[in-house]
């Protein structure tokens, strides 16, 4: 018997799986892909590791870089990335959390030289298991969260 | 090998312990009188975009003591920046001018960003709450003076230690090196839990009390106090309940012990009592003092005169 897809599998590209509801369309503006070609998005599906669901994204031919896949970390710390050739699955990759972060995260201190004085975003990673950044310029730390993603 | 030629110094984040004690040991030569005239033919500008008279002539006076010249803006709105013209391009102009800028900003991380947009090296004067590393160094020349040694010391830090960046970064700094730190503080001042995390991964000791009587028989080496600012409370009376309880006066220190030195990064309101000024254990002004060969040691060292 064929199974129903909710969101239709795809031959060539980038799924990402277990992206905590409602952060798919932030993941999108992470990694920057507001033009580029079809994109599947599935949000608030049941999941037993996210209480209010989990977001699927869908990127057809396009092969995310490894550099592109740990920004999600940032926000999704359990997203699963698979990368797809033909309709299989051709790798399943691991994310990690990036050492620095460029342009992606504004500081959330509004007295920061990136606020204030137009010095360019930059945060090096402080600790990996509470995911928290310190920023280059007013070396506030802070635990990354949604907010702190630069509306672009 | 520890080197400061063209380097920037902004933050006590970018320092190792070994270049911390190059500062320490540069600044002992210089106040014994042991190295004269290496800022000869260098120029230094002073740049504060916010006032801070203490701090700009401190400076100033290095430089002169050492043969440099020094020219520089006290009063901002004096500057072409109250023209409109940007941070990044008085950076860049008033960079080429001079051998060394010192830098004294309001918004956190403005040396940062001076020192990435000029190789001219930089000094951090204070940006905002952030750093103001060459009180550190003072602080830290201060200690070594008193002591002979950076380490095995009981330092009791009091007063705002929430908002205060001086004990924030001395904090960070003799973490380097191995000491017991007592913070004493309101409960709504206390230090920062980011700061307590960093002390606990160095493996540094450190306990926190809200009453200075508690370290009756702690037996500390250094009292670090800090002002309390009003303007951290919202209720005045609340303001002078607190303000009262950290007054260090003749009876504090016989409480302390004898020979605990008392360290201020003035100015100072009343947390420190007039009568404690004569008393030997008294360190402030001889620490304020400091600050002139220390900055003359580093300026010497950034600028390849004592490398």
């Amino acid at each position: 018997m064929t199974r129903a897809y909710k969101v239709y599998s795809i031959e060539n590209g980038t799924v990402i799986d277990h992206i905590p509801t409602p952060l798919a369309l932030k993941v999108i503006s992470i990694l920057g892909l507001g033009s580029e070609g079809i994109m599947t998005i599935g949000i608030g599906f049941n999941s037993r590791k996210h209480p209010y669901g989990k977001d699927i994204l869908k990127i057809e031919n396009r092969e995310l870089s490894h550099d592109e896949t740990n920004k999600i970390a940032l926000i999704a710390p359990d997203a699963t990335i698979n990368i797809i050739k033909n309709g299989e699955v051709s790798e399943k990759r691991q994310i990690t959390l990036p050492s620095e972060v460029r342009d992606i995260l504004s500081c959330p201190n509004p007295n920061c030289a990136t606020n204030m004085l137009g010095a360019r975003k930059h945060f090096m990673l402080e600790n990996k298991e509470t995911v928290t950044y310190r920023c280059r310029y007013c070396e506030r730390a802070t635990v990354v969260n949604a907010d702190m993603l630069s509306k672009k | 090998m520890v080197s400061f030629r063209g380097r920037s110094i902004v933050s006590i984040r970018d320092m190792t312990r070994d270049d911390l004690i190059k500062v320490v040991q540069t600044t002992e030569l210089v106040k014994r009188g042991e190295l004269s005239g290496f800022l000869e033919g260098k120029t230094v500008a002073t740049l504060f975009f916010e006032p801070s008279t203490r701090t700009r002539l401190s400076f100033e006076s290095a430089v002169f003591k050492s043969g440099g010249s020094v020219f520089g803006i006290a009063n901002p709105k004096a500057s072409s920046q109250s023209k409109g013209e940007s941070f990044a391009d008085s950076i860049r102009t008033v960079s080429g001018y001079c051998d060394v800028l010192v830098i004294r900003h309001p918004v956190e991380g403005a040396a940062r960003m001076a020192s990435e947009l000029t190789s001219t090296p930089v000094i951090n004067a204070g940006d905002g709450a952030n750093q103001h590393p060459t009180q550190t160094f003072l602080d830290l020349f201060t200690i070594n003076e008193s002591f002979g040694r950076l380490d095995n010391l009981k330092i009791g830090m009091m007063g705002d230690l929430k908002y205060g960046r001086t004990v924030h970064s001395l904090a960070n700094a003799l973490s380097l090196f191995g000491n017991e730190l007592t913070f004493i503080s309101p409960p709504t001042l206390q230090m920062p839990e980011h700061i307590l995390k960093e002390l606990s991964d160095r493996k540094i000791r450190y306990s926190s009390i809200a009453d200075l009587e508690e370290a009756e028989n702690s037996d500390l080496d250094i009292l670090y106090v800090t002002r309390i600012q009003k303007e951290r409370f919202g209720d005045p009376q609340e303001y002078e309940k607190v303000a009262g309880i950290y007054r260090i006066t003749q009876d504090t220190i016989r409480m302390l012990g004898e020979d605990v030195r008392v360290m201020h990064p003035l100015p100072r309101v009343d947390e420190i009592a007039e009568e404690v000024d004569t008393m030997p254990n008294a360190m402030y002004f001889t620490q304020a003092h400091n600050g002139i060969p220390t900055r003359q040691a580093l300026l010497g060292l950034m600028t390849g005169g004592l490398d």
